[in-house]
């Protein structure tokens, strides 16, 4: 048999059915809940710290069983009751999880050595391995030798070596500074998309979301509270919560008169408003700084400059100031008065 | 630089004065009493060539393994247990594992003639259930008992603490890989819990070489080093021997734990 070839039976679908968990010290981690990730999709858990995305994660590894009642389901199969070291799902931990006692190649070929490969095959899937992640001269090292970033692409090598059905990662790049997480990120997805292989990520880094999730599943205190794609979640966002969790958003106060949305800052038309909007919301981007006056104007209350462009918080007469960006060729200072305009199109009206 | 360096020698002194006073001293006051014997420097020599010496000590370097052993493997399990299982009575049970830690060597063979001696416990219920008195306190088994006894809450101590900081997301990361309970015991937990067991493993085969109050209060048939060098000091006033033995029994039991310390290979090795 080809042990060592990559050809790949169809990715695992998995479903979550009303999996609710309540800890033995009464903490209700996760409400029931209800999801469909198909088969060769990259989903992300995406929230606030203790929210649930890791109990969830968890749930599905067979780490943790779900309250009574709930269910997971693997391709159709109920394998709620089934220990984890069947389920055969591959997990990449925050903390690397590597096994202190073994030597980088024997971490990589671990899984395989308990599914009793032999030596041959074994070395073979594990060179593969070592090639993939690009870290063959790493082989022979102790993990104490190795960085955090060779760290991590062991443990992804380690995961991926007995191909597992699914790919569960939990916050693997939050331990690594800012310019290598963007890197191994941009390598995980190529991988991912590779391999075709069924893959739950959960993080709170809502770029790190964005970039890498095929669907985001936001989560709040132990709820879903959205699920869709990137760009549904940044410009559909079901609730303030998630419109605020994810990216950055204005939201102004006031009433709707005749299409128009009068604030303490100025008029804002808006042809769609819904009937008794108090509250709009609105994505810096969205906004542009008028020649002369705009529908809405302030004062600059501060400014950083980003290199490529200026935030700018304008006092619009509001509770919160609204922030937008410039290019910075433009010569603004504090104190400044601006006039803005909205694209009405961007607006997102949510209540609550 | 110079005043400190100085400074730094005169607070050493009164360190290096109690280390010459207390170790050096006798030591080599006992190196040349053993060699003052009739048979001189060959003193050394009798444990090896007097089969009486030698027998006592294979019998002390084979029962301090085996207390070593045993202990490991008893506190190997409790210890982990007690870490990892919070029920009720749970601290009261480690109070009690550890109540030995406060009793003299002689109250443990008390306690084992309590326990197997010929009126003891086990003999009474040998007696009625099967009409054999069954007493072993007096043998090897109940020396091997009094010392395990003894060497068991030090080490169910190092074994928690260990225990403790041991990463669970490594064991799971080796269930996710497909590990049994039996690989994950195998291949993470004793790996690491390996410093725990050598430094508590070391401890424990030193304290048995050189254990005497529970030897001396079973007494009978049994001849450990320990008890070896007491006679011959105190009935055969054979003052030149027991220095000899004494100092052979030293040597013997550091190049033992110098072994284990340096055979960083295996468990086993520790527990040897
Ligand atoms: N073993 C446990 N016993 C009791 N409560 C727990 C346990 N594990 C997690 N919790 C609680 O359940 C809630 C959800 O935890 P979870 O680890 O899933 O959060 P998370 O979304 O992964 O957060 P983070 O981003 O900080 O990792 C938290 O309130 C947490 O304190
Ligand atoms: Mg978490």
């Amino acid at each position: 048999m080809s042990q060592t070839s990559d050809a790949r039976e169809k990715p695992l679908s998995i479903v979550l059915e009303k999996c609710a968990k309540t800890f033995a010290d009464g903490t209700r981690a996760l409400e029931p809940v209800d999801l469909a990730i198909n088969g060769g999709e990259t989903i992300v858990f995406l929230g606030p710290s203790g929210c649930g995305k890791t109990t969830t994660l968890r749930i599905i590894a067979g780490l943790e069983q779900p309250d009574a009642g709930g269910r997971v389901l693997f391709d159709g199969e109920d394998v709620t009751n089934l220990a984890i070291e069947k389920r055969n799902v591959g997990m990449v931990f925050q903390s690397y999880a590597l096994f202190p006692n073994m030597t980088v190649a024997g971490n990589i070929g671990y899984g395989l050595r308990i599914k009793g490969w032999s030596k041959a095959d074994l070395a073979k899937r594990v060179t593969e391995m070592l090639a993939l992640m690009r870290i063959e001269r790493l082989a022979d090292r102790a993990i104490d030798q190795l960085s955090g970033g060779q760290r991590q692409r062991v443990a992804l090598a380690r995961a991926l070596a007995v191909r597992p059905r699914a790919l569960l990662l939990d916050e693997p790049l939050t331990a690594l500074d800012a310019r290598l997480r963007e890197d191994l990120r941009v390598e995980i997805d190529d991988l991912l998309r590779s391999l075709n292989i069924t893959t739950i990520y959960v993080t709170h880094d809502q770029a790190e979301a964005m970039a890498l999730g095929d669907r985001i599943v936001v989560m709040q205190q132990g709820r879903v509270a959205q699920i869709g794609t990137p760009r549904d979640i940044y410009q559909q966002p079901a609730n303030a919560f998630v419109a605020e969790f994810v990216g950055t958003m204005n939201k102004l106060s006031g009433r709707v008169e005749g299409g128009i949305f009068v604030t303490a800052g100025g008029r804002m038309p808006w042809p769609e408003a819904p009937a008794g909007a108090t509250r709009v919301m609105f994505r810096p981007e969205d906004v542009s700084i008028a020649v002369s006056d705009g529908h809405l104007n302030g004062t600059i209350a501060s400014l950083f400059f980003l290199g490529d462009r200026v935030r700018l918080f304008v006092d619009v007469g509001d509770a919160q100031p609204i922030v937008i960006e410039a290019s910075n060729r433009r010569k603004l200072s504090r104190g400044d008065r601006i006039g803005l305009s909205v694209d009405p199109r961007s607006f997102v009206a949510i209540d609550h | 630089m110079r005043r400190d360096t100085s400074l730094l020698f005169l607070l050493m002194l009164p360190a290096a004065a109690f280390f010459t006073a207390f170790f050096l001293l006798p030591v080599v006051h006992l190196a040349l009493v053993g060699a003052s014997g009739k048979d001189g420097a060959a003193a050394y020599s009798a444990i090896v060539t007097d089969a009486n010496y030698l027998r006592a000590l294979i019998a002390t370097l084979g029962i301090s393994a085996a207390t070593t052993f045993l202990t490991l493997v008893i506190s190997g399990f409790a210890g982990v247990f007690l870490q990892r299982n919070v029920f009720p009575g749970r601290s009261a049970l480690v109070a009690m594992l550890t109540l030995p830690l406060a009793f003299p060597g002689v109250v443990v063979g008390f306690m084992v003639i309590i326990l197997a001696g010929r009126q003891g416990l086990i003999g009474t219920i040998s007696q009625a259930l099967t009409g054999e008195k069954v007493v072993f306190a007096y043998s090897m088994a109940g020396l091997l008992m009094g010392y395990v006894y003894f060497s068991i809450p030090r080490t169910i101590l190092t074994v928690m603490a260990t225990a403790e900081k041991l990463d669970p997301k490594l064991e799971e990361a080796a269930r996710s890989l497909g590990a049994s309970t039996l690989r994950v015991v195998l291949d993470v937990i004793l790996p690491g819990l390996k410093p725990a067991f050598i430094s508590a493993g070391a401890i424990c085969f030193a304290t048995a070489m050189g254990a005497f109050g529970t030897a001396f209060t079973l007494a009978t048939r049994i001849d450990v080093l320990p008890m070896v060098i007491y006679t011959e000091f105190t009935l055969q006033a054979n003052i030149a021997v027991a220095a000899a033995l004494s100092l052979v029994l030293g040597l013997v039991t550091w190049a033992a734990l110098a072994v284990a310390r340096t055979a960083a290979g295996s468990t086993v090795a520790a527990a040897g």
